[in-house]
């Protein structure tokens, strides 16, 4: 019962804060109402027992990615302009109301039809043993684990070249 | 009615729909970056409510959660740096007017 609460509560939160992004027009609040979104979507995973990676949206989201963003939003000076929309607009909105209709009428039809093949088993819990058992245990995914090292190194290396002083 | 696998891919259509919408029709660059985060987190609540509900035991899908919010992260970083870089240059980071490579 108090998970149904819950799921209701962060859901439309969450919604209403990602709506908040796109509509708003002062980016600064924008930005903020992002940091919310963030949040609730670590409730989300709280929700489904994945403990790590809620924690880890906390650190990573609400701690490293939103202080890029407003740190980038008050570098640019563009909040007095606002965040006007395109001409795109309408087409824009009709794109996301059809993606939207798509995937709610997929979902929908499996529903009806009983297509998916749920596991009536108890989720695993705590899952960080067992998720630093999959990323680099036997037969996990170490090579990832690498490649991934790289990528970030890689994306580092470039963001400080990009914004060096010439 | 008890919460199910539904609820948590329709909450993610519905967050994805409002990042798509912010990514098509805004004009200012940060704006058109933040709703791709909002994308990439709908995507990691679909993967991790399949995890949950599908494969349990597995993991799998937060597993992959974790690389996307890698990939996330580096690309926040890069995207951001390449605005900051447009906008010494260009003094605008308007996407309408930042138009150079435009056929």
């Amino acid at each position: 019962m108090g998970l149904e609460i819950a799921f209701w509560i962060l859901a439309v939160i969450g919604i209403g804060a990602a709506l908040a992004v796109v509509l708003l027009s002062n980016v600064f609040r924008a930005a903020l109402c992002l940091v919310l979104c963030f949040l609730t979507v670590a409730g989300i995973y709280v929700t489904l027992s994945a403990d790590f990676l809620a924690v880890v949206q906390i650190l990573i989201y609400v701690g490293a990615i939103a202080v890029l963003i407003i740190l980038a939003i008050m570098l640019t000076r563009e909040v007095q302009r606002g965040s006007p929309a395109n001409k795109l607009r309408i087409p824009a909105f009709f794109v996301a109301i059809l993606f939207l209709g798509t995937v709610v009428g997929t979902v929908g039809f499996a529903m009806v039809k009983d297509q998916w093949r749920l596991a009536g088993v108890a989720p695993l819990e705590p899952t960080t043993p067992a998720l630093a058992g999959k990323l680099f245990g036997e037969g996990g995914f170490i090579l990832p684990v690498e490649i991934a090292a790289i990528l970030l190194l890689a994306a580092i290396l470039g963001a400080i070249v990009l914004v060096r002083e010439k | 009615m008890s919460i199910g696998l539904e609820h948590y891919l329709i909450l993610s259509a519905i967050l994805f729909s409002i990042g798509l919408y912010g990514a098509l029709a805004k004009r200012n660059a940060i704006v058109i970056l933040m709703s791709i985060e909002i994308m990439l987190n709908a995507v990691n609540i679909a993967m991790v409510a399949f995890s949950r509900y599908i494969v349990p035991l597995m993991l799998t899908g937060q597993v992959f959660a974790i690389f996307i919010m890698v990939v996330a992260a580096a690309e926040a970083a890069v995207g951001l740096a390449i605005i900051i870089a447009i906008y010494r240059s260009r003094e605008t980071i308007d996407t309408t007017k930042i138009d150079l490579m435009k056929w």
